[in-house]
């Protein structure tokens, strides 16, 4: 009997779509999982690599192509490893089976005396003049997986578990062209899009000569509807004008976000959705002592470092298209809606670009390629944003308000805990059926879908670990889904993660501090999870933790732990900081466990990361809004320097564990509220809503 | 009739006659000579992707107008070291791991440069405060402050190219 399928296995079932032998001594692997900077293809070719007994470097990873690749949706979750890992390791163990088949076939022996080493077959150990590549006339891989063939156990794991070097980063050491925004095709021309500023606006007038004039060199406008681009062949000139263009085109009917929406507290007055998730609310007890407390978050912006970039050829009535976006299948899906085309007419690949943390203009700048290279056929087309552009057209991620209310037994120990959450969604990537933003300019665009948020089965969005994993015997989750944005609001690592359990374990502490207990023995008296328990007490014995350590000093320290998605890596971080008038971190110490490790050097390098990353949303960021987007650059939308973040340690535990979790988002929440944890035990004051800017402990300071 | 510029870059000389003189460096590194090696990130010198050396100096070349730069002299990162012969600034990024996605690697590198030049004993604090100027998005700061702290320790020892 066979295990089941792992789910991107079980939807892709062709075993030819996830492995292939090109060439003598070659493998390539095909996984639908794209790099997006943390390392995924070079954890591919070391899974591939044990399970088939190949060398490495034989090992080449071709990903993200609709053509040629497994559909896996997204990018996203840190379900790489634990989803698509997994069925890549099923599909190779299955090949691997049909291989040794087909030599035991050939040789007239039996399989179980054959045994494969860098890919060439031996029999009891001796070689039989057999290999892949001699064998693949005889193996066809245009079958559907069985799940027969068994995978390694850890034990005899080799490259699993190596600190193998990035395969992708030496390019990008050395200068060499491996972005997107470094591509460049035959005839291509350069473009920039005039963006409609917002859903409904449609354009007035359009100063031609005023956007030529400043151009210095010729471009020709390409407009379908209200969608108006600028294309040429020298691009210091197409740029030019889309600036010039933003004074010379006038616009009708623009909305924009008024500074009255930019604060989380806009959310509670809006039209929402009303979900209700858990134990029915029970009714206040008399006996018990009850804790309630508000904490918000604004919006933030992925702000990732190069703006969004497409490329499109659209030829003989076939789309080709180069993005940098988190799915290929998805943004084809979306492709097709939007240009009226079938899908099986548009290709979709991967190319790299800088780091995303989630849904920014990637998908967008794509579909704007996509246009402009349907009204030019033949012609290859290039789309970059300007920094402007990209930081106030990629979808934000929302504000959030969360309200704990929990009852509190004689112990000092939550009985019962509601979280109650204003949000908009988590979800508006093109493949739930959002609209690609150049769409809304297009005459006869693909309607909205009706509201909605990431599925709890996908980990939730807005509700994303509002559940606590404590011990507490009623928990509940109520969700307020606001429907109408100021802005596109989409996924940003950790969806609804960071503000969840910054509240929760903020609240933690505050519950700690009325019982009089110390924050990290508190957790573990609520704590049976052995794994939950692992991570907080190695974290605490890494710094150190003093359960005396006095507060109200101006340096505080902080401790907060999670379990991403209530079922994926156990991490707990403890955060040392001084508080003057600004927050400066001095030392930030995390474990972690994330099941089987593929790549510990890779794992840290990605927890450290949303260490950093997270720290920056919380000490420094919040999208502001005054009449339009006014967070625009890197200096309205600051992010932690060099100079200001702090040393880090990490470590990680039960790294043989049989089964690998992902780690991209586990430390984004934790670090967030051990962070306000940490700025309270500095003040001896509580602030509760982020970022935690000079004003908010100013105002703590002062007791407001 | 477009007026030409010379100047050198990567110990060559080029000659270069873009649509108007205020075209920046940065695009005319990437779109006419072809060395995508220095980044675009802003267009706003503010992110440092895009660091390039003129007369040694880290110098920002994304609004850098070339009308500027004639008779000077520029590296970018293509002229610091190559996979086969790698600047020991490379090497230790390389044995640190240091990135994630990369983009801002070239401006960083380039501005170390720059640092260890004037300062082959910079302590952490002088090397973060040197790259104040620099942004990497993904996380990998300290990677990266150690990479340089150890590349500047081989290039003391000679250990280095």
């Amino acid at each position: 009997m066979n295990a089941p399928l792992p789910g991107p296995l079980k939807d892709n079932p062709r075993l030819d779509r996830w492995l292939a032998f090109p060439a003598p001594g070659k493998v390539t692997v095909l996984t639908g999982r794209v790099e997006l900077g943390q390392g995924v293809l070079t954890a591919m070719a070391q899974i591939a690599a044990d399970e088939l007994d190949v060398s490495l470097a034989r090992i080449a990873v071709h990903s993200g192509d609709t053509a040629a690749t497994p559909n896996e949706g997204y990018t996203a979750g840190s379900q790489s490893m634990q989803s698509g890992g997994v069925a890549l390791r099923q599909a190779c163990a299955d090949i691997r089976a049909l291989f040794i088949a087909a030599a035991a076939k050939r040789l007239g022996c039996g399989a179980n005396e054959l045994s494969v080493r860098d890919g060439a077959l031996l029999r009891n150990g001796a070689p039989t003049g057999e290999d892949y590549w001699t064998l693949t006339p005889h193996v066809s891989l245009a079958v559907e997986a069985t799940g027969a063939g068994t995978s390694k156990p850890v034990c005899d794991l080799a490259a699993v578990g190596s600190n193998t070097p990035r395969l992708d980063l030496p390019d990008k050491i050395f200068g060499a062209p491996t972005f997107i925004h470094d591509m460049r095709l035959s005839g291509m021309r350069h473009a920039r899009v005039v963006r409609q500023p917002s859903a409904n606006a449609s354009i007035g007038t359009i100063d031609e000569a005023a956007i030529s004039r400043a151009a210095k060199a010729p471009v020709e406008l390409v407009r379908n509807g209200n969608f108006l681009a600028v294309v040429g062949d020298d691009e210091t000139a197409v740029d030019r004008a889309a600036v010039a263009a933003l004074s010379a085109v006038r616009w009708n009917n623009v909305e924009q976000p008024a500074a009255s929406q930019q604060e989380a507290s806009w959310l509670l007055q809006r039209p929402m959705l009303d979900i209700a998730f858990g134990a029915p609310e029970t009714p206040r007890s008399q006996s018990m002592e009850r804790f309630e407390a508000t904490y918000s978050r604004g919006y933030l912006a992925h702000a990732s470092l190069s703006p969004s970039c497409g490329l499109a050829h659209f030829e003989g009535g076939h789309l080709t298209v180069w993005t940098h976006c988190q799915g290929v299948f998805p943004l084809r899906g979306a492709l097709a809606r939007t240009l009226k085309l079938a899908p099986e007419a548009i290709t979709v690949i991967h190319v790299q670009g800088s780091g995303c943390y989630g849904h920014n203009g990637a998908d967008d700048a794509a579909a704007d390629a996509a246009i402009i290279a349907m009204a030019r056929p033949g012609t290859p087309v290039r789309v970059r944003w300007r920094r402007e552009e990209e930081f106030v057209y990629e979808p934000k991620t929302t504000a959030a308000i969360v309200k704990i209310r929990a009852q509190v037994d004689a112990d000092g120990k939550p009985s019962d805990w509601t979280a109650e959450i204003w949000s908009g969604t988590h979800n508006g990537r093109p493949g739930s059926g959002a609209n690609l933003l150049g769409a809304y300019a297009l005459p006869d665009h693909p309607p909205d879908p009706p509201p909605h948020d990431v599925p709890e089965a996908n980990g939730g969005g807005a509700t994303r670990n509002a559940e606590p994993l404590y011990d507490i015997p009623q928990k509940r989750i109520l969700q307020h889904l606001v429907t109408e944005m100021p802005v596109r609001v989409s996924s940003l690592r950790g969806l609804g993660a960071m503000p969840n359990i910054f509240a929760l374990e903020c609240a933690i502490d505050e519950l700690a501090a009325r019982a009089g207990r110390d924050p990290v023995d508190y957790r573990l008296s609520i704590t049976s999870d052995p794994r939950a328990r692992a991570v907080i007490e190695k974290t605490a014995a890494m710094a150190n933790w003093d359960a005396k350590a006095p507060g109200g000093t101006g340096i505080g320290r902080g401790i907060a732990f999670a379990r991403y998605k209530n079922k994926a890596a156990y991490s707990a971080v403890i955060v040392e900081l001084e508080v003057a008038d600004e927050i400066r971190l001095r030392h930030i110490w995390s474990a972690t466990d994330a099941g089987l490790v593929i790549n510990p050097d890779g794992a840290i390098n990605q927890i450290e990361g949303g260490i950093i990353q997270s720290a920056s949303w919380v000490i420094k960021e919040q999208v502001r809004f005054d009449n339009g987007v006014a967070s625009f650059d890197w200096e309205t939308y600051p992010v932690l320097k060099f100079s200001e973040v702090p040393e880090i340690d990490i470590e990680l535990i039960n790294t043989r564990d049989p089964v690998p979790l992902g780690v991209g988002e586990v430390t984004a929440g934790p670090t967030a509220a051990a962070i306000g944890n940490a700025v309270s035990h500095a003040l001896g004051a509580r602030i509760r809503d982020l970022p935690l800017t000079r004003e908010r402990i100013m105002a703590a300071l002062l007791g407001d | 009739m477009a007026q030409s510029f010379d100047f050198e870059v990567n110990g060559k000389r080029v000659s270069v006659a873009p649509a108007s003189d205020d075209t920046p460096l940065l695009d005319i590194l990437r779109n006419t000579l072809g060395l995508m090696g220095t980044r675009f990130g802003c267009g706003l010198e503010q992110c440092g992707s895009c660091t390039v050396l003129i007369d040694g100096r880290p110098e920002k070349s994304c609004a850098k107008p070339i009308w500027s730069v004639t008779g000077r002299t520029i590296t970018t990162i293509e002229g610091l070291g190559t996979k086969e012969k790698p600047h020991p600034l490379q090497q230790a990024f390389i044995d640190g791991q240091a990135g994630q996605c990369g983009y801002c690697l070239s401006g960083i590198i380039v501005s170390a440069k720059a640092l260890l030049e004037t300062n082959p004993a910079p302590t952490r604090a002088e090397i973060a405060a040197a790259l104040d100027g620099n942004i990497c998005r993904c996380g990998s700061h300290n990677r990266i402050l150690r990479a340089i702290e150890k590349a500047a320790a081989a290039m003391r020892a000679g250990t280095g190219r």
